[in-house]
């Protein structure tokens, strides 16, 4: 399998502060690929410097093309969707518009509504709310929009940035369902950040372990998730 | 009751201008969270163009859309050129910029076309419509003219995708620019729209307070308190806010014989004055509220 995406030697600092010292991994194509940590460890880092929204140096190669000095928006336009911390509402924009705006960078006509009502057939909550303000959703909703909003994009690559975060455990698991089914039937690749690895990698083809700024530890989903040691050296459960 | 309806219709011909004004103050208000000063000035340059198309023999209306797309360019330039730089700058960069801008504009404009007052023209004449009077024929088409530019405006923003961008860029440029929105360009987009908006203002208002440098410092002054009254994050609040004004002013003119034609000015300080202690989001602003 091809790679989608390949870093290697990957920097970024906030400031005079260093957070990632050279990191190096791949994402295959159509896999997912986990990137876990403790608190700071600095994977919501790696996603911000990978579709450029923070200073960084190092290659960073998606679809055999350097994209290390391109800018947030012309990434985007390359199929790359970022789901970011904190799942990035408009809040004052209705739900429809949330999702109308993920297909910005596609042209007008190129089935845009047919892909919003693919995205309500998914996500059938959202359709309900359609037109009401999407600050006004729940937080599982509103990562249910978030993930809706990146896949108008039509994207080759998904980051996703902890998309379990402050969510009741049974809406956790709704969604992460709903990230398998995208990976069996869409062929996204995903680059996923968690704080809850068990759930990750359950879902994940590939892991790195992050520690501060440096991968410590790296290897198939499935040899992590079943090696002892690790679980109870770098995972803690 | 007919100097009444007559005050009430004269009130939505100028409220009409105040609310272009206050929408011009509140587009650039979403964009960068600051209120710009030089609108108004911005808006007397603009005028001061249409004047000197007219003066070289271009027809009215040929002036008009000509002088709509000048503003629109140059407020897109203006913001590329002088904002851009500093838009992480802190408050008072942007204020010393805005009252530099002033400055600039009213001077230059007084400088290319010099200080003297003069008379602007009309494409509607001033006769009375109706017979009666209730109405100028001036009066009327700025009342239209007002109306469609708001109403294009609001379909803009509303219906189409850039105008989804432009208030997806305003509302969170983050995501903006995570959805591949050019967050920049979309700013000065705004801009140039709010000095096409404010020109538009300009071209209309000018054939009732004649043409000088100085002619919207008291316009900008009730387009700010109609946009203040209105909300400084509701375009439409900011619309309907001006026209308020416009009506209030004017009736407070003519029943309250205190005020008279005088004291017209201090109702707009007044209005934005207790707006602030009483209502501060506006009638129909939103309070922001910061999660922590």
């Amino acid at each position: 399998m091809s790679a989608t995406l390949k870093v290697r030697n990957l920097e970024a600092s906030y400031g005079a502060f260093k957070v990632l010292h050279g990191l190096d991994f791949d994402i295959a194509e159509g896999s997912v690929t986990t990137l876990l940590g403790a608190n700071g460890a600095g994977k919501t880092t790696t996603l911000r410097a990978l579709c450029g929204m923070i200073r960084r140096s190092g290659t960073i190669e998606y679809e055999g093309r350097s994209i290390a000095n391109m800018k947030t928006e012309d990434i985007v336009r390359l199929g790359v969707a970022h789901v970011p911390e904190g799942r990035g509402t408009f809040t004052s924009l209705t739900v429809e518009e949330n999702l109308r705006l993920g297909a910005m960078t596609r042209s007008a006509g190129d089935g845009i509504s047919g892909d919003i009502d693919r995205i309500f057939a998914f996500f059938p909550r959202l359709k309900e709310r359609a037109s009401q303000q999407a600050g006004t959703l729940s937080g599982g909703e509103q990562q249910m929009l978030a993930i809706g909003r990146a896949l108008m994009l039509r994207p080759k690559l998904m980051l996703l940035d902890e998309p379990s975060f402050g969510l009741a455990p049974l809406i956790v698991k709704e969604v992460f369902a709903i990230l398998a089914d995208i990976r069996e039937n869409m062929g996204v690749s995903m680059l996923l950040v968690e704080q809850n690895a068990s759930l990750a990698l359950e879902l994940a083809d590939q892991a790195y372990l992050i520690e501060t700024g440096s991968i410590a530890l790296s290897g198939p989903a499935a040899e992590i998730r079943d090696d002892e040691s690790v679980r109870a050296s770098y995972l803690g459960y | 009751m007919e100097t009444f309806i007559q005050q009430v219709l004269a009130g939505i011909a100028t409220g009409g201008i105040y609310a272009c004004m206050a929408l011009a103050v509140v587009m650039i208000y979403q964009a960068i969270h600051h209120l710009n000063f030089a609108q108004g000035e911005m808006a007397m340059f603009s005028t001061f163009i249409a004047w000197q198309l007219l003066q070289w023999g271009i027809p009215y209306w040929l002036a008009f859309g000509l002088t709509i797309v000048i503003s629109l360019i140059g407020g897109y330039v203006l913001e590329r050129s002088v904002f851009k730089p500093i838009h992480n700058a802190p408050v008072l960069s942007h204020i010393v910029i805005f009252i530099a801008l002033f400055a600039i504009f009213n001077s230059l404009a007084g400088f290319i076309w010099d200080f003297t007052i003069k008379p602007f023209p009309s494409p509607f004449g001033n006769a009375p419509l109706f017979g009666g009077g209730l109405i100028g024929g001036h009066q009327a088409g700025m009342i239209i003219i007002t109306l469609v530019v708001l109403l294009i405006l609001f379909a803009f923003f509303r219906y189409t995708r850039v105008g989804l961008a432009m208030r997806a860029a305003a509302a969170n440029p983050e995501s903006a620019k995570l959805v591949g929105i050019r967050v920049g360009v979309m700013t000065g987009l705004g801009w140039g729209m709010a000095s096409a908006v404010g020109a538009v203002a300009g071209i209309l208002i000018a054939p009732v307070v004649f043409l000088e440098p100085n002619m919207m410092l008291s316009i900008l002054l009730y387009g700010f308190a109609g946009a203040v009254l209105g909300g400084l994050s509701s375009p439409g609040g900011a619309v309907l806010g001006g026209f308020t004004v416009g009506v209030v002013e004017n009736l407070a003119g003519t029943y309250i014989p205190v005020v008279g034609a005088e004291l017209k000015l201090p109702i707009a300080l007044f209005l934005i004055v207790a707006v602030l202690v009483f209502k501060p989001t506006g009638l129909f602003g939103q309070r922001v509220v910061q999660r922590v």
